[in-house]
């Protein structure tokens, strides 16, 4: 197995009920690079990423067939740990959800969940993820008031900063700008070039414009199947699949 | 159409207003009835002491041991409550499934257990005393009244756990969070709706007569253990309002005016933590 490959899908079969949602799915997500998940609505793409981090199995009558594996190991596995695995992949949601505590309690959360962190340490933490996420300057001033009084687009930075505290390897973003204005997608849309040097970063979006922005690969769904995935410049310039020339020129949608 | 569609404006907003003149008439109208014959009973006498003998005829005495009962009772009923309804909530919301027919269930069974009549559940309290060899007191009347606002309580609290958002617990377990630490988070961002739902259930308990008549019994001693019988306001309500000296029926006013104003210090007190202490939350 390829050592450049972090998430690999291997005959991945979801079904729900009676809908088989995705069909026979074969991926690789390389290291270390920005991987787009593109595609109509209804294709399945938020079922595969949330099939990564093991949120899906929460919904009643999900079966969940073939492996996806982490490093080389099934996280479907007989010894898999749940949580072991969630901390591994940060989430990054639609709309954000701070916690309902201070902002500096936020960022914190998760590293307390795994170890005591002494009260000089946590500043630190705070400091550094909140600078990681260019919002330390915003902020610095009332680290102590409630997250919730934050604007929709720095919480959804407080929220990537939140799931970076936790160092985990992969950042999984589901439709992360789909809910802020221009700016605060951009300035999303930035730091996930940055942070695409150190972490894996797979990104559900419809907008086929942010994924040629910034992606290195381009995964395209069309009900349920992956159609075809390749490196963004090759899939954009030269796709092989008519279904998917048809969709960049936007005849699907 | 123009003319039409002004008329129908008009016509459903009288409407809205009507109605609402409707209920607050109807409080109104109660509360002014409950005053004026209450308060010329009411004195410092009601409220310190316990009733003396001949206190049912129209003599000396007081309702503090209504009074101290009924705290008592669901005091005790609420925190049975919780502790019977918050594990049921947060099974529901974060360890079940989505969608999940055990939720359902329990969502249906909560909601025909709400709908029985608490007399149903005084009944059932004193067959299972009688069962046990139980007599009337304090703590079975603590449980009678906890069966009759558990599903009270979970109801409310489902509501407002489920408002809360379902994305808030993935949220928390996406950080490596096990379910109870994510319960925990859901706790504290529901908690000012939580304590809604407990005010709500609280007054409930107070007021109810029917589910304490045959467990807490009555009795004009204040009760100093969970054996012991004990009174009630609605009960003390009831059995003064059912005698026919005048003077006896003016007290029965007098301690529904009591009742009344309990709820009323409650809630404002709740109110007043709700603002101060809560606010961080959410």
């Amino acid at each position: 197995m390829d050592s450049t490959q972090h998430i690999s899908v291997r005959n991945l079969n979801i079904h729900i009920g009676k809908n088989h949602i995705l069909k026979n799915i074969n991926l690789d997500i390389p290291k270390n690079k920005l991987t787009s998940v593109i595609g109509p609505s209804g294709c399945g793409k938020s079922t595969l990423l949330r099939t990564f981090n093991r949120l899906l199995e929460r919904t009643e009558g999900v079966l969940i067939e073939g492996e996806v594996l982490l490093n080389g190991e099934n996280i479907y596995g007989m010894h898999a740990d749940v949580t072991q695995i969630r901390q591994k992949m940060g989430l990054l949601s639609q709309r954000p959800f701070p916690l309902p505590m201070s902002i500096a309690d936020n960022i914190v959360y998760g590293p307390k969940l795994q170890r005591f962190i002494r009260r000089k340490k946590q500043k630190e933490l705070v400091e550094r993820y909140l600078k990681a996420t260019h919002l330390w300057e915003e902020v610095k001033d009332r680290l102590h008031t409630p997250a919730s009084g934050l604007s929709i687009g720095q919480q959804q930075r407080l929220c990537l900063a939140r799931g970076l505290a936790v160092n985990p390897e992969i950042i999984l973003g589901d439709e992360p700008t789909s809910a802020l204005d221009p700016i605060s997608s951009q300035r999303i849309e930035e730091l996930f070039m940055q942070l695409k040097n150190n972490y894996t970063i797979v990104l559900v979006t419809h907008i086929l414009r942010q994924a040629k922005r910034i992606s290195d690969y381009v995964v395209f769904m069309y009900l349920g199947e992956v159609i075809e995935s390749g490196p963004a410049e090759e899939l954009f310039l030269n796709p092989k699949q008519s279904l998917t020339k048809e969709y960049m020129k936007g005849e699907i949608s | 159409m123009k003319f039409l569609q002004k008329a129908e404006e008009i016509f459903f907003r009288v409407l809205m207003i009507i109605a609402s003149l409707v209920v607050m008439g109807s409080l109104g109208s109660l509360l002014l009835t409950v005053l004026s014959r209450g308060l010329p009973y009411l004195d410092w006498n009601m409220i310190s002491n316990v009733p003396h003998g001949g206190f049912y005829i129209g003599r000396e005495g007081g309702i503090l041991n209504a009074i101290v009962g009924s705290l008592y009772i669901s005091g005790g009923a609420t925190l049975l409550g919780l502790l019977a309804s918050i594990p049921v909530v947060l099974f529901m919301n974060v360890y079940l499934k989505k969608n999940s027919w055990v939720a359902h269930t329990l969502r249906l069974f909560a909601d025909i257990l709400f709908g029985i009549p608490s007399i149903v559940y005084g009944a059932f309290g004193f067959t299972i005393m009688v069962f046990f060899g139980l007599k009337t007191s304090l703590l079975a009347g603590m449980i009678t009244v906890a069966l009759l606002i558990t599903p009270i309580l979970i109801r409310a609290m489902d509501e407002v756990v489920k408002m809360t958002s379902q994305e808030l617990p993935e949220a928390v377990l996406s950080l490596g969070a096990t379910q109870w630490e994510t319960s925990k988070v859901v706790l504290r961002q529901a908690a000012p709706g939580l304590f809604i739902a407990l005010l709500i259930s609280f007054g409930r308990a107070i007021g109810d007569a029917a589910s304490v008549l045959f467990t807490a019994g009555y009795t004009d001693a204040i009760p100093t253990s969970l054996s012991e019988p004990a009174a009630t306001l609605p009960l003390a309500i009831f059995f003064q309002l059912s005698s026919p000296i005048p003077e006896v029926q003016g007290r029965a006013y007098a301690s529904a005016l009591i009742l009344t104003m309990i709820i009323l210090l409650i809630s404002l007190v709740a109110r007043f933590i709700r603002k101060k202490f809560l606010k961080n939350i959410a």
